[in-house]
């Protein structure tokens, strides 16, 4: 899923500081799950925020909405009336769903309340951790199914390196190092001569690196569509 | 003769190699380098110059290189993933090899989050394994690295890469070093070296590889200068083995005689690591007291240094 994690309240006052009327938005998927942006996130920045712009002496109107999937037209239909009412729009999904909303509603301005932050899991209550950076071109079968793009502090193809040490990374003891992970894991599956191969120069142009990505999928587009 | 260096004639011959290493400072000042390689001249073969060793700025590794051949120092250029792409790595490589500069060695790089610049944006297009891969095919096959072939004169490097013994997976890392070999090393320069029979046992195996049969292996070694330096990359510094046998050897000595102490314990490891099988050489890293190489290339009886 995607990992957010809300802003600082005062970078969020301050981006709300021109409005009066503010319409907070949260989703109902991965920033639900990873409890940043989901209902019950919205409702209580919201009373965070009534209290701490009345203690500024600031007259402001907090609406509240939750969208099932706020990266889809079709789910912020809902709140469209709502966003009509509002003077700004503070968007507590990821940056796609502020996205979503900037272009769907481009009348109104709306502004990130959270910080996305990975593509991730939950490893325990309370914790998540980045697991994979959409390189698009997944080399998880050469690796044991552990990630060295997203879990490598150097996103190392042919590691370990040499500041591996007791499993972790040189770069915090509290990462583990992505590479002894593929190790064991390799070593576990009988399949050390993977550790053996020169893994190739990658071509990142399937990422980040080849400009904004998109997909055609032929088909499924609609006729008119296309 | 890959690249015609005087390390390359040295090691080729047979003589047991002696590098150095001059870190260049955080300013643009000539005189430290001239400074410096008065201490590294006539004592070593060939002198590495870091590219912003831990992620702090420097004076760029290929310019003090250069500086180094106008004082007749030979100069081994590191180059790391960490700050280039592959397209400003093979462009400074055309200019290090078309500037006279024979010796290479393909580092990884520190991550950035130590350095002086935290917030930096890393490269790391690369890793050192597919660096060697790149500049030995520049060299051999006369191609970049998208296949494309170079037109005129390719630069050639006598290349260098970095094995660290005491890092983990220690029984993985003789397989790494394969690796390196097998990617276009022609020299390995190590880790520093304090726990000489955990380094023994590392090249046991690298010789049982039949390893230092195809590649030159420097056994990296350095004098301590304080305590607090022997606790801190005891303790602090991934990848670092330090005995506790060798800081106490350190707190035992009166502070005043501590740099004496250091000395003498870099110059009994140089003396203990040519005894092993399959080293050819040593990498002396005295970075910040470089003063220290004349005597201690003196004192484990590597003068005078081969003329080849
Ligand atoms: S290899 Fe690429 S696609 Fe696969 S998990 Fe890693 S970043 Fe994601
Ligand atoms: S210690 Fe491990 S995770 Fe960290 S940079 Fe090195 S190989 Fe990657």
């Amino acid at each position: 899923m995607i990992v957010a994690e809300q802003k600082p309240l005062d970078e969020i006052k301050a981006m709300i500081a021109d409005y009066e009327k503010i319409l907070i938005v949260g989703c109902g998927t991965c920033v639900t799950v990873c409890f940043a942006g989901g209902e019950k996130e919205v409702g209580i920045l919201a009373s965070s925020l009534r209290m701490a712009t009345k203690l500024d002496g600031q007259n402001k109107e907090f609406l509240e909405a939750t969208v099932q999937r706020q990266c889809e037209y079709e789910y912020n239909e809902e709140v469209a009336e709502q966003i009509k009412e509002a003077d700004v729009i503070l968007s507590l999904a990821c940056g796609i769903g502020v996205q979503t909303l900037t272009e769907q509603f481009p009348e109104k301005l709306t502004l990130p309340g959270l910080n996305t932050t990975f593509l991730g899991q939950p490893t325990e209550q309370g914790v998540w951790a980045e697991r994979c950076q959409a390189c698009g071109d997944c080399v998880l079968a050469l690796t044991g199914g552990i990630c060295p793009i997203a879990r490598c502090s150097k996103s190392l193809l042919n590691g370990p390196c040499g500041g591996s040490q007791n499993g972790k990374c040189e770069i915090d003891p509290d990462i583990d190092c992505a590479w002894q992970l593929i190790y064991d894991r390799l070593k576990a599956l009988d399949k050390l001569d993977l550790m053996m191969q020169i893994k190739p120069v990658k071509d990142w142009s399937t990422g980040r690196d080849g400009g904004p990505r998109r997909i055609v999928r032929e088909d499924l587009r609609l006729e008119a569509a296309s | 003769m890959k690249a015609g260096s005087n390390l390359e004639k040295v090691l080729a011959a047979g003589h047991f190699a002696a590098t150095g290493e001059l870190g260049p400072p955080k300013s643009a000042d000539r005189e430290v380098i001239e400074k410096k390689a008065g201490y590294l001249k006539g004592h070593v073969d060939a002198v590495n110059i870091t590219d912003c060793q831990t992620a702090v700025v420097r004076m760029s590794s290929i310019s003090v290189g250069t500086m180094l051949l106008g004082l007749g120092l030979e100069p081994t250029i590191q180059m790391t993933c960490r700050d280039r792409n592959r397209i400003a790595i093979q462009a400074d490589l055309l200019g290090a090899a078309a500037l006279g500069i024979k010796n290479l060695l393909c580092l990884t790089g520190d991550h950035q989050k130590f350095g002086n610049h935290p917030r930096a944006k890393n490269v790391f297009d690369l890793d050192s394994m597919q660096l060697l891969q790149m500049v030995k095919a520049m060299r051999d096959e006369k191609r970049f690295e998208c296949g494309e072939e170079m037109e005129g004169r390719e630069p050639r490097f006598f290349i260098g890469a970095a094995a660290n013994p005491f890092a983990d997976p220690f029984e993985y890392r003789p397989h790494r070093l394969a690796k390196k070999v097998a990617a276009g090393a022609d020299f390995i320069q190590t880790q520093i070296v304090f726990n000489v029979p955990k380094f023994a046992e590392f090249m046991k195996k690298v010789c049982d590889l039949g390893l230092h049969e195809k590649v030159y292996i420097l056994a990296g070694v350095s004098p301590i200068k304080t305590l607090g330096a022997a606790r801190y990359m005891a303790k602090f510094v991934p990848g670092m083995d330090v005995p506790d046998e060798m800081v106490r050897r350190m707190k035992e000595s009166p502070k005043e005689k501590r740099e004496e102490e250091g000395i003498q314990i870099c110059v009994e490891i140089i003396q203990q690591v040519r005894e092993i099988p399959g080293v050819a050489g040593i990498h002396l890293m005295a970075i910040e007291w470089e003063e220290a190489v004349p005597e201690i290339t003196e004192r484990a009886g590597l003068l005078p240094r081969p003329q080849v």
